[in-house]
């Protein structure tokens, strides 16, 4: 018995035994993950996060929770990646109903042959965001697959946060003489994932808003704490949204087309694909809908916030059509707003 | 943005409805009923529904009919079957634009079809799936090739481009087709209730107007060629009523800007060189109609897909309640079908009127319903828009 | 099919096969200029001209002064409308 072994070269890419429990994946963890997510509750690696009621309980009366899984195609593109995402969509989704979020966990799901590298991006992109966010993702999972069965990397984040006592936020809540205001300009996030695949060969200076929305939502909520509606204006667009609050609530919205803010870039990607912004995808946009008495101040405290400065009041809620959402367009005709079967896709027609 | 804002003009277009009001009215009483407009285009229905121009129109004096000017809408569910059929091949790559995407064959959609392996991509550009097939010499690469004239030159000058380039695995699914000869089918059904015609202005950017003449010399119906701005179509909307009005019987071009008198020789000549007309061809709806589609030339054999593959080529009858061709021919409106909104909705095409969104069915169902439920006439449904 | 946009030549990226790059409101893309070159019109002098741009190729060169003409036009008869609405109320 002669041959010293040589110690093996670390694999440059995941592998099934990433995903077999043992010291493969402690490594994993342990290496990217722990110092990735930075805190000192993950860095306990039990079984579960333990967090003090007592200490939750300080933030207010009611546990908003929440949880999302993240696919995106491309994993990479410019303003963000799908760490960053999956930190802000969930946060997000806490902060409209007027939450502090604070915990995150975070459910991996890996592919065979994925990049270890890609991942330590990934990793360190979501300790950014949620660093950024003023949050802790503090218990995770990990699974591997092999090739073929997933896109690379999924991920899944559920979130948790405490919403403040008087608070009520709600889709039902709508009435008219409210107004409808956009945080900012709309689409940015639908167009740069559509370019960054590639597939049209569009150039364009636009990138992803993607961004956590908790404190614009707080500033709002100080000026204005009956805010009516808000959602962010993910998946389907703002229409969509406004869709959602017209049915919940039973009343009409009417939209004033020229008042929509429109990036010049996404405007034309628009126009040349043949795709109406309403549609399009947002991950740092809000659609709030506030008493009319209120519109101006809580427009004004948008303006003063780094992530509302092109806020809007893009519409008002009336009482007819019920349940139906109206666009007055820059022609000045009318037409309605309907809710999307599929996704939207470009045309050329 | 500049030649855009400027056609979208809220002023302007007043002033244009404020003439069409004062034109309209004393021509449909004449008549005894709406003057009737088909607009061919499905850009131009586009528009229209987009916009909100019907309801800005007067009520009772006048009324869009939509064309069957939409690729899409009159390909038969055998040609989808047999897009299908080549994407299923393994060695092939299928490229196709995003329109043709949903719509439905026998066995369901290209869309479908990818979502079960088949590798089906959407480009742009012809140009970017001869790219393709540049990328993937190991692959066949097939464009889908829609479209009217417009869209003719297009694929032609990409088959020049792949033969100077020396491709050999890129060809075409020759589906073009010609709005001539359409125009001539339905100015022929019997029952035709028509007053004029906005002329498909990016068609006649590449053919000119000239081939529009047979419709004022034989069938006696004025034709303004239209851009596809909002104002362009109020103003070519405007011409038809004013001919009418003045006993006149023109070819006229709202569309200068775009549109030269004589077409586009370097386009024409590229569409002359590698397609010829093809005896008839099959439109889903209407049936068959002579000359009115394209087929690559025996020159350019080994950019045919149609040559090189074998497909089912099957004809598929259009499911019975389908009535897609009445409302292609502007005999009825979509909510009149007796599917709209049942059978027939976005979610569950029946007809091709119903998938691609610049389908009649499909904008009336998603612009033009003010209250869900029970399919209702026009004028209620346009109660809730302003003047 | 017929979704055609005006767009602004900025660069021709490629004499032979004339290519050059169109802007659309700061959207760049690649575009095929055969139907807008002639002899008269060499590909070079394509840059800053306005085109209809469709499925990535520019299929018409824009007339500026069509365009303008058919404003003016649109214009007049707005101008007209209010004469004949004051003249009415007046």
């Amino acid at each position: 018995m002669n041959a010293r072994l040589q110690p093996a070269t670390p694999p440059s890419v995941v592998t099934m035994a990433h995903g077999g429990g043992g010291r493969a994946m402690r490594g994993l963890i342990e290496g990217i993950l722990v110092p990735a997510f930075d805190n000192p509750i993950l860095a306990t690696l039990e079984d579960q996060a333990r967090l003090s009621l007592a200490d939750l309980g300080a933030h207010g009366d009611r546990l908003a929770f929440t949880t999302d899984s993240f696919v995106v195609t491309p994993i990479e593109f410019p303003g963000g990646d799908i760490g960053k995402l999956a930190v802000c969509g969930t946060v997000n989704d806490l902060a409209v109903s007027g939450a502090r979020p604070l915990y995150l966990s975070c459910g991996l799901v890996l592919e065979e042959g994925f990049e270890l590298a890609a991942l330590e991006r990934v990793a360190h992109s979501m300790g950014c965001a949620a660093r950024e966010a003023g949050v802790a993702i503090v218990t995770g999972d990990t699974k591997v697959v092999e090739r073929g069965a997933a896109d690379g990397i999924f991920i899944n984040t559920a979130g948790i946060g405490i919403i403040p006592q008087g608070i009520h936020i709600a889709a039902d809540r709508a009435r008219p003489g409210d107004v409808v205001i956009v945080s900012g300009t709309v689409g940015d996030h639908g167009i740069a994932i559509l370019l960054a695949r590639n597939e049209l060969a569009l150039a364009a200076p636009v990138a992803s808003d993607c961004q956590p929305l908790h404190t614009l939502v707080a500033s709002m909520l100080a000026i204005c704490p009956d805010i009516r509606c808000l959602r962010d204006a993910t998946r389907g667009g703002v229409a969509t949204v406004l869709n959602e609050f017209a049915v919940s609530s039973g009343v009409g919205i009417r939209l004033q087309e020229t008042a929509l803010p429109l990036n010049d870039a996404v405007r034309g990607a628009c126009e040349i694909l043949g795709l109406d912004p309403l549609y399009l995808a947002n991950e740092g946009k809000l659609v709030a809908i506030v008493p009319g008495t209120h519109g101006p101040a809580v427009l004004a405290a948008l303006h003063a916030h780094p992530m509302g400065r092109e806020a809007a009041i893009i519409g008002e809620v009336c009482a007819q059509p019920q349940a139906r959402v109206i666009l007055s367009t820059t022609i000045g005709g009318d037409r309605v707003v309907d809710v999307l079967f599929g996704e939207q896709l470009p045309r050329i027609c | 943005m500049r030649y855009t804002d400027e056609f979208r003009d809220p002023i302007k277009a007043r002033a244009l409805v404020a003439q069409i009001a004062r034109h309209a009215p004393p021509l449909a009483q004449r008549l005894g009923r709406p003057l009737q407009i088909m607009e061919v285009c499905g850009g131009h229905t586009h528009t229209i529904f987009r916009y909100g121009l019907k309801a800005m129109l007067p009520e009772d004096a006048v009324e869009f009919v939509h064309g069957p000017g939409c690729p899409v809408c009159v390909l038969p569910m055998g040609r989808v079957d047999d897009c299908i059929a080549l994407a299923r091949d393994p060695a092939v790559i299928f490229t196709t634009f995003g329109d043709a995407m949903r719509v439905p064959g026998s066995q369901g959609s290209l869309m479908q079809a990818k979502a079960t392996g088949a590798d089906v991509r959407m480009v742009y550009s012809p140009l970017d799936a001869l790219r393709i097939a540049h990328d993937h010499p190991e692959r066949e690469v097939v464009f889908f090739a829609l479209g009217f004239e417009t869209t003719m030159p297009s694929t032609a000058l990409t088959v020049l481009q792949a033969r100077r380039d020396g491709i050999r695995n890129f060809s075409l699914f020759c589906n073009h087709i010609t709005i001539p000869a359409t125009l001539r089918a339905i100015l022929d059904t019997p029952d035709l209730c028509l007053d004029g015609f906005l002329g498909p202005g990016h068609v006649s950017m590449v053919i000119g107007n000239r081939p529009y003449e047979f419709i004022v010399e034989r069938y006696h119906r004025p034709i303004v060629v239209s851009g596809f701005e909002p104002l362009d179509l109020l103003q070519s909307l405007w011409m038809v009523i004013r001919q009418l009005a003045e006993g006149r019987c023109e070819v006229e071009n709202q569309y200068t800007r775009v549109v030269p008198e004589e077409g586009n020789a370097a386009a024409l000549a590229a569409v002359h060189e590698v397609f010829e007309l093809r005896e008839f061809f099959e439109w889903r709806g209407l049936g068959s109609i002579e000359q009115s589609g394209v087929r690559v030339r025996e020159e350019f054999a080994s950019f045919d897909a149609e040559r090189k593959f074998r497909m089912p080529n099957l004809k598929v009858a259009d499911p019975q309640a389908c009535q897609c061709g009445d409302v292609l021919k502007g005999l009825i409106k979509p909510h009149q079908c007796r599917v709209f909104g049942t059978a027939c909705t976005p979610e569950m095409p029946l007809g091709a009127l119903m998938v691609s969104s610049e389908g009649a069915c499909a904008a009336y169902h998603r612009y033009g319903r003010l209250n869900p439920g029970p399919p209702r006439p026009e004028t209620v449904a346009m109660a809730g828009a302003q003047p | 099919m017929c979704l055609g946009i005006p767009g602004r030549i900025v660069a021709i990226s490629d004499v032979r096969n004339k290519l050059g790059l169109v802007d659309v409101c700061g959207v760049r893309r690649q575009v095929n200029l055969a139907c807008v070159v002639d002899e008269r019109h060499t590909v070079a002098s394509c840059v800053g001209e306005w085109v209809l741009v469709h499925v990535g190729f520019a299929m018409s060169r824009i007339d500026e002064r069509e365009a303008a003409l058919t404003l003016e036009l649109l214009c007049e008869l707005g101008e007209a409308q209010s004469e004949i609405k004051s003249m009415r109320t007046g």
